[in-house]
């Protein structure tokens, strides 16, 4: 194990709230209905490779896209397709989804077969049909960063198991569960894109997984796990890269602009698994967790499942929940219906009560510099907020707007509540539309 | 299963600090200073504490009715503005001078640009200006503290023996022998302001204050060091050899550094600012200390930097995490 070689600044301890750590993944029942859109990534929607009435096998392909920056979406069940119409998404629009009824069989498509193939683009071929896309949250299909954009060279590649936001301990798992599987994912990585360095970044409170994962380190040739401050967001690519390498990724560029390349633990695992199985990315481990839910556990769920029915498992809602999260409480999306399904990125679902969500009324600026000194990317909050709030949009990208991650920190802290990194949102929405309205204005 | 679910954008929790808990920080770290008043100044200190705190809570009140604003008396800035305010004034001043300056504060100096965090200049320092000129006799009448104080409820009054301040003596020229010990400047047991008296007390609010991080400790250390060093230099009659220890000490140095300066709404909000600003304040005062007319020159060195305050904000944007430098 090696330490942090540089700390960012700013960033917040916020209580870890993971007592679902020790908690080993439970297998959900089969669902009565299962709903796959048909984008569960960042990039182009897949068109439908089937229609209503069709059967379908378990890991079969039933959406792909001609785009370069896409995944393809595959049956979680065997069944009959019941419905393929747009359908509430996670993210809160309407995506074109279809809707499928398992018979209960699980009997597998014929395509799913352990992955050979001749040469490394080969494979990066074959990863790219296996659907997976980054776990950690951000979905950005995973092949696409496999192969870099021609000139740059890679030289570092990093694991991220920092796993900083509160409550979700699903990565955590992953490293305890299939610490090997990791590893091996890892240097299958190693090969493909020629890296000869890796690095396990984990956060230091998780004691047992930088352990375990150290002591089989020694088996593998060039991998080592870094042992991180447990600050959030230590999870956030470019604080990671920093505490690892002590480079700092350009703003507006790339970590390969720097030469490293980050995947999620849980992303290198399931491509180990894809590598050595063949079954495309059906399933997602899921930490439901929040005051409100009655028994918060650790789930293997197949994508697709509603909300509901993970809810229902954890024995329903002890307390009336005031916000259903996916993901994160710093950055997941809050859920309107529990119809929704599970998606490729879900790795965690909370139902928060009032009080935990603190729903606290806005308050005027005090300007106390809280937010300023919580930020990890070094931006002024507070006056990028007074700008929006003036109607200034512009103004604000004199306080690097798009320099912002949006990890909430700024909004975490501030002792009048105030929306600092919604507006910051509302301002990249904002300016966003007004190019576009530019662009088009010619017409 | 059918909820009323909150559909806001992340995060969706938040730390459980507030303006009311960072106020009732400021208020808890005033104390030691107020209980030091009331020991050496006796219960007249006291009493003038209140008539500002209360006066400031009562404008402040009347002030968002009148402009139909919700109140904010809640958040319990007005309580920290009036007990400010009256450990800036002198023990001995009457009891309507100290209500009017909670009134000017809170209405003049706050509500009317715009109430909390919108404020240009320090509301109590402004106050105390407004006084000043208003009524310079009963601002700068000073009072010794009680040579006994645990009767001093008795001793304090019209009556009290008024006195130089240990400032005051030294701009006269007083020989060094003439001047209060170091210990009793340590300790508070000189004439002075109510509040900036004893250095004690006022380090034990500050220790708390920067604990609890409500304060940062870069204006503090930039302001007072720099008063350390001109004084230093140039306080003595060659170069290097003023007594900057006393400086450090005497007058209203330490409340300025760690409990005005230190105002969110009149300070910059970053690192860098916040020591540009301590800078600026260290040498205003050591200026007007040791050139200008007045013996003290805390309270208005802060004011002045509260006036630049805007501008450092504007001029040190930092460079963001892997970015380029750009003045907004």
């Amino acid at each position: 194990m090696i330490n942090t070689l540089k700390r960012f600044k700013g960033g917040i301890t916020a209580s870890h709230h993971k007592k679902t750590s020790e908690f080993e993944t439970v297998k959900i029942p089969l669902p009565s209905r299962v709903v796959i859109p048909m984008l569960q990534h960042i990039g182009a929607p897949c068109t439908p490779l089937v229609k209503k009435g069709d059967s379908v096998l378990v890991g079969q392909k039933i959406g792909d896209s001609d785009s370069m920056i896409s995944a393809p979406v595959h049956s979680s069940v065997s069944g009959v397709v019941t419905d393929v119409r747009p359908m509430l998404y996670p993210g809160g629009f309407e995506v074109v989804s279809a809707e499928i009824e398992p018979d209960g069989q699980q009997k597998p498509d014929d395509s799913v077969v352990p992955v050979k193939a001749a040469d490394r683009e080969g494979i990066i071929k074959k990863i790219r049909e296996s659907g997976i896309v980054g776990l950690g949250g951000a979905g950005f299909p995973t092949s696409v960063k496999l192969s870099p954009p021609p000139g740059k060279k890679l030289d570092t590649l990093i694991i991220n198991g920092a796993e900083c936001e509160p409550y979700i301990t699903s990565d955590y798992r992953e490293m305890m569960e299939n610490s090997r599987r990791v590893l091996e994912g890892a240097r299958i990585l190693m090969e493909l894109t020629q890296i000869p360095e890796a690095y396990i970044g984990i956060e230091s409170n998780k004691p047992k997984a930088i352990q375990r994962l150290s002591e089989l380190a020694r088996e593998f040739n060039g991998i080592k796990v870094v042992s991180l401050p447990s600050r959030y967001p230590q999870g956030g690519e470019k604080q990671l890269i920093y505490a690892v390498t002590g480079r700092k990724v350009p703003a507006g560029g790339l970590p390969s602009h720097i030469g490293v390349l980050v995947h999620n633990v849980n992303t290198v695992s399931n491509i180990a698994e894809y590598i050595s199985t063949g079954m495309p990315l059906i399933k997602k481990r899921v930490t439901v967790e929040g005051s409100a839910v009655a028994k918060p556990m650790n789930l293997e769920v197949l994508i697709g499942t509603s909300l509901k029915d993970v809810f229902e498992f954890c024995g329903g809602f002890k307390e009336k929940p005031a916000k259903i999260i996916m993901g994160g409480p710093m950055m997941g999306v809050a859920q309107f219906s529990l119809d929704n399904p599970v998606v490729k990125h879900t790795n965690a679902l909370l139902a928060l009560t009032d009080k935990e969500a603190n729903t606290a009324r806005e308050g005027v600026c005090i300007r106390c510099g809280k937010c300023v000194s919580a930020c990890p990317m070094g931006l002024m909050p507070l006056y990028i907020s007074a700008n929006v709030e003036l109607g200034r949009v512009e103004e604000t990208l004199k306080y690097h707007l798009n320099d912002c991650i949006e990890c909430g920190c700024c909004s975490y802290v501030c002792p009048a509540s105030r929306y600092l990194v919604q507006s910051i949102r509302y301002a990249k929405a904002e300016l966003k539309r007004r190019q576009t309205l530019k662009a088009g204005g010619g017409n | 299963m059918e909820y009323n679910l909150l559909a806001g954008s992340s995060p969706h929790i938040r730390s459980s600090e507030s303006t009311r808990k960072l106020m009732l920080d400021v208020i808890i770290a005033l104390t030691p200073a107020a209980a030091a008043a009331v020991f050496f100044f006796g219960l007249n200190a006291l009493l003038i504490i209140i008539v500002t705190v209360a006066s400031c809570m009562v404008s402040e009140y009347i002030s968002t009715r009148l402009m139909k604003k919700p109140s904010t008396i809640s958040d319990l800035s007005a309580v920290v503005t009036g007990m400010l305010l009256a450990f800036n004034l002198s023990p001995s001043v009457p009891l309507w001078v100290a209500a009017i300056g909670g009134a000017f504060a809170v209405v003049i100096v706050k509500q009317l640009f715009g109430g909390l965090g919108h404020n240009f200049v320090n509301p109590a320092l402004a106050a105390r200006a407004f006084l000043m000129a208003s009524w310079p006799v009963y601002m700068t009448t000073w009072q010794n503290p009680a040579a006994d104080p645990i009767s001093s409820a008795t001793y304090a009054g019209a009556d009290a023996v008024s006195s130089a301040t240990p400032l005051a003596m030294l701009k006269m020229g007083a020989a060094a022998d003439a001047l209060p010990s170091l210990t009793d400047l340590f300790t508070g047991n000189v004439a002075g302001c109510i509040g900036e008296t004893s250095v004690l007390a006022l380090l034990i609010g500050a220790a708390y204050l920067l604990i609890k991080r409500v304060i940062s400790i870069e204006i503090p250390a930039a302001f007072i060091g720099t008063v350390g060093v001109m004084t230093w230099i140039f306080g003595g009659d060659r170069l290097f050899t003023g007594s900057f220890l006393y400086h450090i000490m005497a007058g209203g140095l330490i409340i300025g550094a760690f409990f005005m300066a230190t105002d969110y709404s009149t300070s910059p909000v970053t690192a860098r600012g916040r020591i540009i600003m301590g800078v600026g304040c260290g040498l205003l005062t050591s200026v007007i200390r040791l050139y200008g007319g007045y013996p003290e020159g805390v309270s208005y060195s802060i004011l002045l930097m509260n006036l630049v305050v805007p501008l450092i904000d504007r001029y040190m944007v930092p460079k963001s995490f892997g970015g380029v430098k750009v003045n907004a």
